[in-house]
């Protein structure tokens, strides 16, 4: 089949690679319609995480069609029309067991590295390096699901793929970072950060009751979209956020924030874990500003929502502030089998169409191109849906 | 110069204690999630016969006897006097009190005498063997909660 690989910094390429198979009696595998681009493969792209290989199959965020099961899947049938979580997790753990699915304590086989630089491994996840487990990922024409009989979730025959396809990671991460914030009639959300995550953060936010969302970007593109999501708009080029959002919400603050950036300074690694960490950081200085900025922001009392990611230590964290103002803090990876039914209802219901995201449909075979223009926001890229099996232009 | 070594890990496993006893008290399951025997084979219902998976093309082998055997609770066994390599090891359930399955401990010994054989369990037990005993116990909790151990071995792979 073909497959994107990573093969090494800033360089990725469509291969040819053997078709996978079933390998535990749980497994399935899937025939992959419609496979997204996500903002957290670009940190792979940019080679910040030393457990990526040369090789690698990218992409967590891809749905298809059931072509095969291992003999413990018995809850769906082969021709199933299916998405995918990016979360792989077992169903059988504590932590599945009290919807904490991210948190899976079986599905990682390389979890004694999590647990070197974390104490403790969170789930594996799909093609997202050697860290959380080296599966390969769903940029690919097809695909091996392990724990297939909880990891599979099937979609009604009406609902086109673009409206379902970002079940599989971005839509269940706004919208349980917005449900973090614990949003109360007449609140107001910060939302730092207009890439997908930000932009389902904010629909979500007014989805789960919010009056106000504010939104701070500096691309254009991303600020307009957020604005046609009913959120009111920052641009952190323009104006001193903190001076503004407390001049927007009468000197109270938002009453949460959420950072949809992250520092994503996927500096872990077998050896010099500290160093490459601390490396990670000095290139992305701007980054940890976001959640320094957002703890300073919020109002007395209220909530950080952290979807963005982190991997690896934060400098100057203004604990101070976040202890003496009261503040409580939510995150992790996305629970996305959690949120899967509930989201469902609301596109049935007409409430989102999450198809609002996408810039760019391409074949898989253009890969390459996708990354470089998602990675450099050329041709105002949002979102990347690639198609495989579609013939390239 | 003899070399002793002395390890032990616990883990909570969300299953009840009798089936955690049960899978583990067949020794002739322990190949499934132990990474280095290859291989036990049960004489009869105190004795077996176990093989490691050796470095290079050394594969270790002896004969080990039940010495402790309290169902549901506890297995503790023994080499038979006489073999290369002397070793021991306790494996416990025991319910936790907040509805979160078992706390499993294990406790492995091993005491091998100087030489070649001696190198040998050293090399196959003795680099981070706390690390070694903790992931055969991720893969038993594994086995026992999800049914199966996550693996990518395999799986497709672009060129390396």
């Amino acid at each position: 089949m073909k497959a994107v690989c990573w093969q090494g910094t800033n360089k990725v390429g469509v291969e040819t690679v053997p078709d996978p198979k079933i390998i535990n009696p749980r497994d399935a595998i899937v025939k992959i319609t419609s496979t997204a681009i996500c903002g957290s493969d670009l940190h792979l792209y940019d080679g910040f995480n030393p457990t990526m290989q040369p090789g690698d199959i990218l992409g967590h965020e891809f749905m298809g069609e059931v072509v095969d099961r291992g003999s413990a899947v018995k809850n769906v049938e082969i021709g199933d029309r299916v998405v995918v979580p990016f979360t792989i997790s077992c169903g059988g753990c504590f932590f599945c067991q009290r919807d904490l699915w991210s948190l899976c304590d079986n599905s990682n086989p390389n979890a004694w590295m999590a647990e070197k630089l974390m104490g403790h491994s969170p789930s594996g996840l799909f093609g997202y390096s050697q860290l959380t487990g080296g599966y390969a990922g769903g940029q690919a024409e097809y695909a091996r699901v392990p724990f297939a009989d909880v990891g599979l979730f099937k979609i009604p025959p009406e609902l086109p793929d673009e409206q379902v396809l970002f079940f599989t990671d971005i839509f269940p991460t706004g919208y349980m970072a917005a449900e973090n914030c614990h949003i109360q009639p007449g609140d107001t959300v910060a939302i730092w950060g207009c890439g997908p995550v930000g932009q389902f953060a904010i629909r979500s936010a007014f989805l789960l009751g919010a009056e106000r969302v504010i939104a701070i970007d500096r691309v254009p593109e991303r600020l307009a979209m957020a604005k046609a999501g009913k959120a009111e708009v920052l641009n952190y080029e323009e104006v001193e956020v903190g001076e503004a959002l407390k001049e927007m919400t009468g000197g109270i603050g938002p009453d949460s924030v959420i950072d949809a950036v992250g520092m994503e300074a996927h500096g872990m690694g077998l050896a010099g874990i500290y160093d490459k960490v601390k490396q990670a950081v000095r290139l992305e200085t701007d980054r940890p500003h976001v959640l320094r900025q957002a703890i300073v922001a919020c109002r007395k009392g209220g909530t950080v929502s952290v979807p963005g990611v982190y991997t690896g230590f934060v400098d100057k964290m203004p604990m101070g502030a976040f202890m003496n103002k009261g503040l409580t803090m939510k995150t992790g990876q996305t629970h996305v089998h959690k949120y899967l039914p509930k989201l469902l209802e609301y596109v049935q219901r007409g409430e989102i169409d999450p198809a609002f995201v996408i810039t760019h449909h391409l074949p898989l075979e253009q890969a390459p191109h996708a990354y470089e223009i998602f990675k450099h926001k050329q041709d105002n890229c949002i979102k990347v849906v690639l198609k495989p099996g579609q013939a390239a232009e | 110069m003899n070399q002793s070594i002395k390890v032990q890990k616990t883990v909570t496993i969300n299953r009840a204690p009798q089936e955690l006893y049960r899978c583990w008290r067949n020794f002739e399951n322990l190949p499934q999630f132990t990474k280095h025997l290859k291989s036990v084979k049960v004489y009869n219902d105190h004795r077996s016969h176990w093989i490691t998976s050796g470095v290079v093309d050394r594969s270790i082998e002896w004969d080990a006897d039940i010495v402790e055997d309290r169902e549901n609770e506890l297995i503790r066994w023994a080499t038979v006097e006489g073999g290369d390599v002397s070793h021991s090891g306790l494996i416990e359930f025991r319910p936790t009190p907040n509805d979160r399955g078992t706390v499993v401990r294990a406790v492995l010994e091993y005491d091998s005498p100087a030489g070649a054989i001696g190198d040998t369990i050293a090399k196959l037990f003795g680099e981070a063997p706390e690390q070694q005993l903790g992931d055969d116990l991720s893969r038993f909790k594994m086995l026992m909660e999800a049914g199966e151990i996550a693996t990518t071995e395999g799986q497709p792979h672009g060129a390396q």
